[in-house]
């Protein structure tokens, strides 16, 4: 029965690891715009051939 | 490239900002533009290969039509850099700018590629919901005026204010850190409880004693920490002998913890913890939903934010930006085209056009000549002209209206609100009956007197009580934000439902938009043709304002033309000679106010003139119509009532209408009808509305663009839902309907959990169960029947 307890001490620590990390999260405004990293990640990254791609002709 | 010029025969939109081309269609490429600002973003763009900015998103752009020009020299003052740079150092600084234009993924693109179109600028970053973007950037290659002049070009002009500049909230932080922690708790205590609940053999006793142990310290912060602004709120209502809804929950929290702290400590039960945790999370999940607000508008906006930031000032024979405040009386500014002069001061040019529109009401620009007195606020239309300034900024005639004590007090309005009153009645009920309670227990069996005591207390905690209001109010903030109509926080729809008097403001409220010329007398489309290039050749605001009016174009060459200031201008087109102009200078009897409008002659021949008229809203009339006709309706004006005629069309018979209202003539006016007992929405959009609008219940302010200023108050109104404002007071009060209903749900849990109480039945898991159902079922009944109405009702408009 002994082993339940430690089991239940060591997923306190752990959720209390995550139950942390959140906050930090939050404090350092990762939560503070929930829209534009959704189309951020979306982005082409051209910047290091520039000229590569022609500008389209619509 | 080929530019060419159409007339409009079919509708085009914009390839940059998707508007209908109105005017002409400007070709650049393949595509056509709106204007010439529209074109030169495109080309911007193009030649810098930043095209994938129209891939993103269907026509992204910004219109340009009405953005105006600023230089914004003013930020290479040290003192004003100093104010606005958020980091700084010779290699590097940072600059935080709220841009009210971003609106779509194509804002993001562009503003995070800036690095492509100027090299100077290191890394820019979007923050979307505050509209606000971040620049790095390295002062030795580039100024922070010509970024700031770089995104204005782009059509993304920053919006700057010296104090306005907001910060994430830590408020907010706090708030959903204490949420954290509680539903963290909460859940562990759950956990921890469920094995008593199924229960636990007599032999795994020792476990027992663990488990309850550790709920007892993992309860510690839930009490502590997440719900200490209960019992600070509790505290303070006791010290202003005022009961509200914080009261009973505080005492409910602390007879739970006590309680369940004693059978635990005394190995008599496993306590209540899991529902104390829950009580507290829910409440907490409540306050959340209910502080949400609109990140990107300003409710406490005031003329400093309206204001420019900084003025180009004669020192020695030099202009040189100084910043508004810093002026003082008989200093010599410089003010250009579309630019508010920020303080009463003298006309020191020759004549000048002023917009008063925002300021006074005055829907007419107003014309001025040299030595007269203008009033800080006006907005200059034309060449730039020479001021000197007559009283500081502070003591001008529309500024001093801050002075009002009004502007003084503190937010809170007098206002009881609904969940207080009940709150008061539901603590002397908890109250009479738990000490009827324990005098009965304490009759018959004096020993378990105690334990009922503090169950009656327990189950008493109005914790669904507490919900339905943020979840009722917080879901038609939501609906109302979803239909146009922002308001300030929820609290405003219980204040919007008691609203029996309307005041409307005239000029930007009733009436909207740009004033537009319309031509009194005949002329053929020939001639208007003729019109129209003959006053494109003058840069006069009121040529413009003709030249823009006329949709006809004339090819034909103009000779001879002359402008003679103050008087008007003439041109030869195909031999007739056309003189536009005051009705002197063409040879025009006149009747009244010359100024405002633009007379016409063909060959000494007079035709008549242009008058500049506003446009009534659409939908006007029919609000209007839709209003509850028990309430009384109102309309002030700024204006010299020169528009009674057209109001009365609007109106109905019994409304007042008063012209000729200053802007503290509006605030005592609101403040007198409040004091006959009317409570009274105002309506309107300007800084002389301000006063008005801070006074009133409810202040409403209309905008046609959110991004642009508004004065304080506690809603911001699209100016095209004006006409549902009907909807949105109907829908207030059905909310409120709604609010009773969920305490009548509440109340009949209450009376459930008291039965049990009472008797002394009320076991802990009995408490785990109730107080949740109880708590979710008024949540979710008054989501869901907040949305149903809401769909109801924009239904029907459909």
């Amino acid at each position: 029965m002994e082993i339940i307890i430690l089991l239940i001490f060591i997923s306190l620590t752990i959720a209390l690891a995550f139950l942390g990390a959140f906050i930090w999260n939050m404090k350092s405004g990762q939560y503070d715009d929930t829209y534009g990293p959704s189309v951020r990640m979306l982005f082409e990254d051209k910047k290091k051939n520039p000229r590569n791609t022609k500008a389209s002709k619509k | 490239m080929e530019v060419a010029q159409h007339s409009v025969t079919e509708k085009v939109n914009c390839y940059h900002c998707g508007s209908l081309c109105e005017e002409k269609v400007i070709l650049s490429g393949n595509n056509s533009f709106c204007c010439t600002g529209c074109k030169a973003v495109y080309e911007i763009l193009n030649d810098n290969n930043l095209c994938e900015y129209y891939e993103l998103d269907r026509t992204p752009g910004v219109s340009l039509l009405h953005v105006r020009e600023e230089s914004y020299a003013y930020l290479e003052e040290p003192q004003v850099a100093k104010k606005i740079l958020a980091f700084s150092s010779d290699s590097f600084c940072r600059v935080q700018f709220s841009i009210p234009a971003i609106h779509c993924i194509s804002c993001i693109w562009l503003l995070e590629n800036l690095q492509r179109l100027n090299e100077g600028v290191v890394k820019s970053e979007v923050n979307f919901s505050r509209k606000q973007v971040t620049i790095d950037y390295s002062p030795a290659k580039v100024s922070l005026s010509a970024i700031a002049r770089l995104l204005a070009s782009l059509g993304y002009a920053p919006s700057i204010s010296l104090e306005g500049q907001t910060k994430a909230s830590p408020t907010n932080h706090t708030l959903i850190t204490k949420l954290a922690i509680a539903g963290f708790c909460f859940g562990n205590i759950m956990l921890l409880s469920f094995p008593e609940y199924l229960g636990l053999n007599e032999l795994d006793h020792e476990l027992k004693l663990v488990f309850s142990y550790l709920n007892l310290f993992l309860a510690l912060p839930v009490i502590i920490y997440s719900g200490q602004e209960y019992f600070i709120a509790a505290w303070r209502s006791y010290q202003q002998k005022q009961i509200n809804i914080d009261v009973p929950i505080a005492v409910g929290l602390a007879a739970l913890f006590l309680r369940s702290s004693y059978d635990i400590l005394s190995h008599t039960g496993p306590g209540y913890l899991d529902s104390l945790s829950g009580l507290v999370f829910f409440l907490l999940i409540g306050r959340w939903f209910q502080s949400k607000t609109y990140d990107s508008l300003a409710f406490d906006r005031d003329y400093k934010s309206y204001f420019p930031l900084a003025i180009n000032k004669k020192i020695k024979e030099e202009w040189k930006p100084v910043l508004v405040q810093d002026l003082e009386k008989g200093d010599v500014i410089r003010v250009r085209n579309m630019e508010i002069i920020p303080a009463d001061s003298y006309l020191r040019g020759v004549e000048a056009f002023i917009d008063y529109s925002f300021v006074t009401g005055e829907s007419k620009p107003v014309y001025a000549t040299v030595g007269d007195f203008i009033y800080g606020g006006g907005r200059l239309i034309g060449q730039p002209v020479e001021f000197v300034v007559g009283k500081k900024i502070s003591q001008s005639h529309l500024t001093s209206l801050w002075n009002n004590e009004i502007f003084q007090k503190k937010e809170e309005s007098q206002y009881k609100k609904i969940i207080d009153k009940t709150a008061q009645k539901f603590t002397w009920a908890v109250m009479g009956l738990s000490i009827i309670t324990a005098l009965y227990w304490w009759l018959m069996a004096p020993s378990q007197m105690w334990l009922v005591f503090t169950a009656v207390l327990m189950v008493a905690c109005p914790c669904a009580l507490a919900l339905a209001a943020p979840f009722t109010f917080g879901n038609m903030l939501r609906v109302f934000g979803r239909n146009g109509f922002y308001l300030k926080n929820a609290d405003v729809i219980e204040r919007l439902a008691s609203i029996d008097t309307i005041v409307f403001d005239k000029t930007g409220t009733v009436t909207y938009g740009a004033s537009a010329l319309k031509f009194i007398g005949h002329l053929t489309d020939e001639e208007l043709g003729r019109i129209k290039a003959l006053a494109n050749s003058s840069t006069h605001p009121l040529s413009q304002l003709v030249s823009q009016s006329i949709s006809f174009e004339s090819l034909e060459t103009i000779t001879d033309f002359s402008e003679i200031p103050s008087k008007g201008i003439q041109g030869v087109i195909a031999n007739h000679l056309i003189k536009l102009g005051s009705p002197s200078f063409v040879s025009f009897e006149d009747e009244k106010n010359p100024n405002s409008r633009v007379y016409v002659s063909i060959d000494g021949m007079a035709r008549g003139h242009f008058n500049i008229e506003t446009t009534i809203r659409p939908g006007m009339k029919a609000l209007i119509n839709k209003l509850d006709p028990k309430a009384p309706i109102y309309l002030l004006s700024g204006d010299q009532g020169a528009e009674e005629e057209r109001m009365k069309n609007v109106f109905p018979d019994d409304a007042k209408m008063h012209f000729n209202q200053s802007p503290l003539d509006k605030l005592h006016f609101v403040s007198n009808l409040q004091q006959n007992g009317f409570r009274v929405m105002m309506i309107g959009d300007g800084l002389n509305d301000s006063g008005a609008l801070k006074q009133s219940d409810v202040g409403i302010a209309v905008t046609d663009n959110t991004g642009v200023f508004t004065p304080a108050s506690d809603g911001i109104l699209k100016g095209e839902v004006l006409q549902n404002l009907n909807q949105f007071m109907k829908l207030s009060k059905s909310a409120i309907t709604i609010l009773k209903i969920a305490f009548g749900i509440s109340f009949f849990y209450n009376i459930i959990a008291l039965g049990f109480a009472v008797s002394g039945n009320l076991s802990p898991l009995t408490a785990a169960i109730l107080m949740p159902i109880s708590s979710v079922s008024v949540v979710g009944f008054s989501s869901l029947a907040v949305n149903w109405v809401a769909r109801n009702h924009f239904k029907q408009k459909d």
